[in-house]
């Protein structure tokens, strides 16, 4: 028994609210290449801030490239990257990066506290002394995924699950807003995958924003609310209800791979 | 006995130590990078680059010749970073080649120009000559407090202990970026820390470190000193600043002892001449190297990943 | 200069040529067993190698003197460095297999420690009064001076071995250099290659002691690999480039060292290596800057042509400076930013090829074919008229959502 004004107040209370919506992530026409072949060629693609995103592709699609280019880890050939809508420089301390697991040497002579320690860098400077609210942090940050008991281990000594947790703690440290996670489930263990997910959509429950590489069409409906379907170029975005379905897979995936996995993933297949 | 160590092997030692300890620091994150022989490098080209200053300014004096050797390196560095990227080439093998075409340039302008009468030679550049940085005015312990003495110390002392200051500082400074840049760069690079700059000043630091040890021990030692102690205490432990103060412990321990052993092993073993300290000190360091590698606590590869193998 | 041109005719006497002749096989030979190691990323392996000989010649005048016989045979000498070369090359190996030490640590290691070792024993030989004139600091940069008939052909002989063995094994090394995993799954014993390999490289390196030294041996092996590089993409080709330069700044560096005073040998023929190699960086028009330059820019033009175009079609606006301008060079827009009639036209057909594509990926089932999407490639260049057709038809008939 709503009056008219109440209800048109409250579609223009929802207008704004859909207009100032800002992405987390907004990138325009990006192209990347190695060498004479793009890996990704005039993409553009919007994070929704407080979601969490699946970047979704076949191998060489260039998902992982995605987000290295988008942070200036490899150079862009052309294309604009906003974060919050400013310009990355200005939002670095809303983003935490977690890189591919292979992408550091697990040999390194340090122990998984003094990594995750490393994500509190910004707030530490150069010279700034680690006191007891920064072990602090980094404790709970580890126990948050699970490796608490693990704190003084050589990072060497841990086991692929283990050391993913240990990077998404560093990311945890960092207190960000918008996790980039490369890979998170790459040859990690059952436990880990459940334990990842978990701070996830813990993250997301308070209302941080998530986007992910990810290579599990089987795990896509169950962990994540939007995808962004990719092969070289945008294939699709978008609602996982509505933008994952065996029409976008096919055409990202191929017509053959698509047929023999749909039927698992017990999609919604359009007519 | 106390009288002519002081004059003849105190301040040698000391150069010696404070050298191999200002190569060491850097050379921790440099093997750890992957960019060990940036020292090899480094050394080969500080010939030319004392040829070049000497044929500009006519006099051996030091301060020229160092700044001819440190821009030399960081020539050297540049060049090898343009040709691998410009010319798509591994490191190594770009590396390899700019230090011996920088050298065989040293080589040739040393002979083509009339260096007879200075002190300046191949050999020198290679084998340096810490046995003659002696201390002819002490006369005891007791000259350590006399002001006459001390003025007439080897000027390379105050210069490598003016260096080995500056890389200690700059090390401790630098400590964090330098220690996250090099675990996990792509990291380093969205929390926006300088990556490349970072690198290049760990890479002028060494080649400064090397300048000015090479001014008083020359190349040999320099390339031992960035290699062998690191890479024993790479071989002691998993913590960062445990393995810097391994390196600078053995990076100690192989000038002192190599220096002794070249002074006074000869005569022990019944010949009559020393031999080459600068030798016998990487020759030292290699075999605390070799014992690690053979009895070190952490001495097998332990992670999987990048380096695992 | 005639002193040079009677140098590089052979007509500067007997032995002057004998060393020119003996300095090009070694380059030849040095020029082709580099390359192995340049291509299998090893090129600093041999630096270890050359560093490690220096205790070899030491121990090996030492031994020779005790003996009572003559301490500076060459021969014997080379003998010797071999051993401790092979000895610095297994700790090289042992080193980087065993412990958590990376490869470049383990080199650097060896060859600092191994060459500090030969100083301390040099100074031993100085102080012995047979080592007085031992000469043999000639080892560290190489000397042609005062060489004797026996060593020239001694150098000839095995520049001449080390290239009949090239020739012999040019077939499993450059496989085994390209791409191990192939080569042993065709048959090729990989350990076995690999060792023969290192044998050669150590030949070289062994032989040219004397010409270039221990220093800058190394720059005759990888120079004129990574100067082929340039030129190449082809492995054979590549063996016989890097032969051809090697064999060039030999011949040409031993040339020229003999025809003037203070042009000491090794260094002369590493600076004419080096000469070709910025020549071919430059230059080349395979790898070369010059040309890659150019390259790169042209596709980055493509990259902001077929984005502008893409733009267009969604009638999205243009605010890329460079895209802007490539637009309106080609005739697709007009100084105003309208687009022309062209422009529409090319417009509709990358948006059109855009789709077409992602339906040939949903339709057609060689991923190899449908992998080849970047963008760039005209859809033309790999579907078929039919094919084509028949995304068309798809196109038409599913609508997309």
């Amino acid at each position: 028994m709503t009056t008219p004004e109440l209800r048109i107040a409250a579609d223009n209370a929802a207008k704004m609210a859909a207009s100032t919506q800002v992405s987390a992530m907004k990138i325009r026409g990006m192209t990347v290449s190695y060498g004479e072949k793009p890996a990704l060629f005039s993409v553009d693609a919007d994070f929704a801030s407080g979601a969490m995103t699946a970047i979704i592709g076949p191998n060489g699609a260039g998902k992982s490239t995605l987000l290295k280019a988008a942070l200036g880890i490899v150079p862009r050939l052309s294309g604009e990257v906003s974060v919050f809508d400013r310009p990355l420089s200005v939002s670095r301390d809303r983003i935490a990066y977690v890189p591919q697991r292979a992408s550091v040497d697990w040999d390194f002579p340090t122990r998984v506290f003094d990594v995750v320690l490393m994500g509190l860098y910004r707030q530490l400077g150069l010279l700034g002394r680690v006191k007891a609210r920064h072990r602090q942090t980094a404790l709970e940050c580890l126990d948050r995924v699970g490796m608490a008991d693990f704190a003084d281990r050589q990072i060497g000594q841990l086991s692929g699950g283990q050391q993913q947790r240990v990077f998404l703690a560093r990311s945890l440290a960092q207190g960000a807003d918008l996790y980039l996670l490369d890979e998170p489930f790459a040859g990690v263990d059952a436990a880990t995958e459940a334990a990842i997910i978990a701070v996830l959509k813990e993250l997301k429950n308070q209302g941080k924003s998530v986007v992910a590489v990810h290579h599990d069409l089987a795990t896509v409906t169950r962990y994540f609310d939007r995808v962004l379907l990719l092969n070289v170029n945008k294939v699709a975005e978008g609602p996982v209800a509505s933008a994952f379905t065996s029409e976008t897979i096919s055409q990202t995936y191929g017509g053959r791979l698509a047929s023999a996995q749909i039927d698992q993933l017990g999609l919604l297949v359009v007519p | 006995m106390s009288a002519e160590f002081v004059q003849l092997s105190l301040t040698p030692i000391l150069i010696g130590t404070l050298a191999a300890i200002a190569c060491a620091l850097p050379g921790n994150f440099l093997i750890l990078r992957k960019q060990a022989l940036i020292g090899d490098a480094i050394s080969h080209v500080v010939l030319p680059g004392i040829v070049v200053a000497f044929l500009l300014t006519g006099t051996i004096a030091a301060v020229p010749m160092l700044i001819g050797a440190g821009a030399a390196a960081v020539v050297a560095v540049l060049l090898i970073e343009a040709i691998k990227r410009l010319g798509r080439i591994d490191p190594g093998a770009a590396m390899g080649v700019v230090f011996t075409a920088l050298f065989a340039g040293g080589v040739l302008l040393l002979e083509q120009s009339d260096t007879s009468g200075v002190h300046l030679d191949v050999e020198h550049a290679l084998m340096g000559s810490l046995e003659s940085l002696i201390w002819l005015d002490a006369t005891g312990w007791s000259s350590l407090t006399d002001p006459t003495a001390l003025a007439h110390l080897p000027p390379e002392l105050a210069r490598i202990a003016v260096v080995a200051a500056a890389v200690i500082v700059l090390t401790w400074l630098f400590w964090r970026p330098l220690e996250l840049t090099t675990f996990d760069e792509g990291f380093a690079r969205t929390i926006g820390l300088p990556v490349t700059a970072i690198g290049f000043g760990l890479v002028v630091v060494a080649a400064v470190a090397a300048v000015a040890a090479f001014d008083a021990v020359g190349s040999i030692i320099v390339i031992a000193m960035f290699i062998c102690p690191p890479a024993a205490a790479r071989l002691m432990t998993d913590r960062l600043t445990v393995q810097v103060w391994w390196s600078v412990a053995f990076a100690s321990l192989s000038a002192i002892l190599g220096y002794i052993l070249a002074g006074y092993g000869p005569l022990w073993i019944g010949l009559n001449d020393a031999v080459s300290a600068a030798g016998m000190v990487a020759t030292v360091s290699g075999v605390i190297l070799m014992l690690a590698a053979l009895f070190g606590p952490r001495r097998s590869r332990v992670g999987e990943g990048k380096g695992g193998a | 200069m005639t002193e040079l041109w009677q140098a590089l005719t052979l007509q500067a006497g007997y032995n002057a040529s004998l060393v020119a002749l003996g300095a090009g096989l070694l380059g030849l030979s040095a020029g082709a067993a580099g390359s192995f190691m340049v291509l299998r990323k090893r090129a600093l392996v041999s630096d270890a190698m050359a560093h490690s000989t220096l205790p070899g010649v030491g121990i090996a005048f030492l031994i020779m003197v005790s003996f009572g016989g003559e301490g500076r045979n060459l021969a014997g000498l080379l003998i010797g460095s071999a051993v401790t070369a092979t000895l610095g090359l297994y700790l090289v190996d042992w080193i980087s297999r065993r412990t958590r030490l990376a490869e470049d640590a383990a080199i650097g290691a060896v060859l600092s420690v191994f060459f500090g070792f030969g100083v301390v024993l040099l100074t031993v030989i100085q102080t012995m009064s047979a080592g007085r004139q031992a000469g043999l600091e000639s080892f560290l940069l190489g000397s042609t001076a005062g060489m004797l008939f026996s060593d020239a052909v001694t150098i000839a002989g095995g520049g001449a071995i080390a290239l009949a063995v090239i020739w012999l094994l040019r077939r499993p090394m450059t496989l085994v250099a390209f791409d191990a995993g192939f080569a042993q799954a065709s048959g090729v014993n990989v350990r076995q290659t690999d060792l023969a390999m290192m044998a050669l490289v150590m030949g070289v390196t062994v032989i040219g002691l004397k010409f270039v030294g221990l220093i800058l041996i190394v720059a005759l092996l990888i120079i004129p690999a990574v100067t082929a590089r340039f030129w190449t993409n082809r492995a054979e080709a590549l063996l016989w480039i890097a032969a051809g330069v090697g064999g060039a700044s030999g011949y040409i560096g031993a040339a020229v060292s003999a025809s003037a005073p203070d042009l000491p040998t090794g260094p002369i023929i590493v600076l004419i290596a080096a000469a070709i190699f910025v020549f071919s960086m430059f230059f080349a028009p395979l790898r070369g800057v010059l040309y890659a330059v150019i390259r790169h820019q042209r596709f980055q033009e493509r990259v902001h042509l077929r984005q502008g175009l893409l733009a267009m079609a969604r009638s999205e606006p243009i605010h890329d400076k460079m895209t802007l301008r490539l637009l309106l060079r080609a005739g697709y827009i007009r100084a105003d930013g309208v687009a022309t009639k062209a422009g529409a036209a090319q417009a509709a057909k990358a948006a059109r090829d855009e789709r077409r594509w992602t339906t040939a990926r949903q339709v057609h089932h060689d991923s190899a074919q449908t992998g080849r999407y970047d963008g760039l490639t005209p859809i033309e260049s790999v579907f078929t008229p039919d094919e084509i057709a028949l995304f068309d038809e798809h196109l038409a008939g599913a609508p997309r959502s």
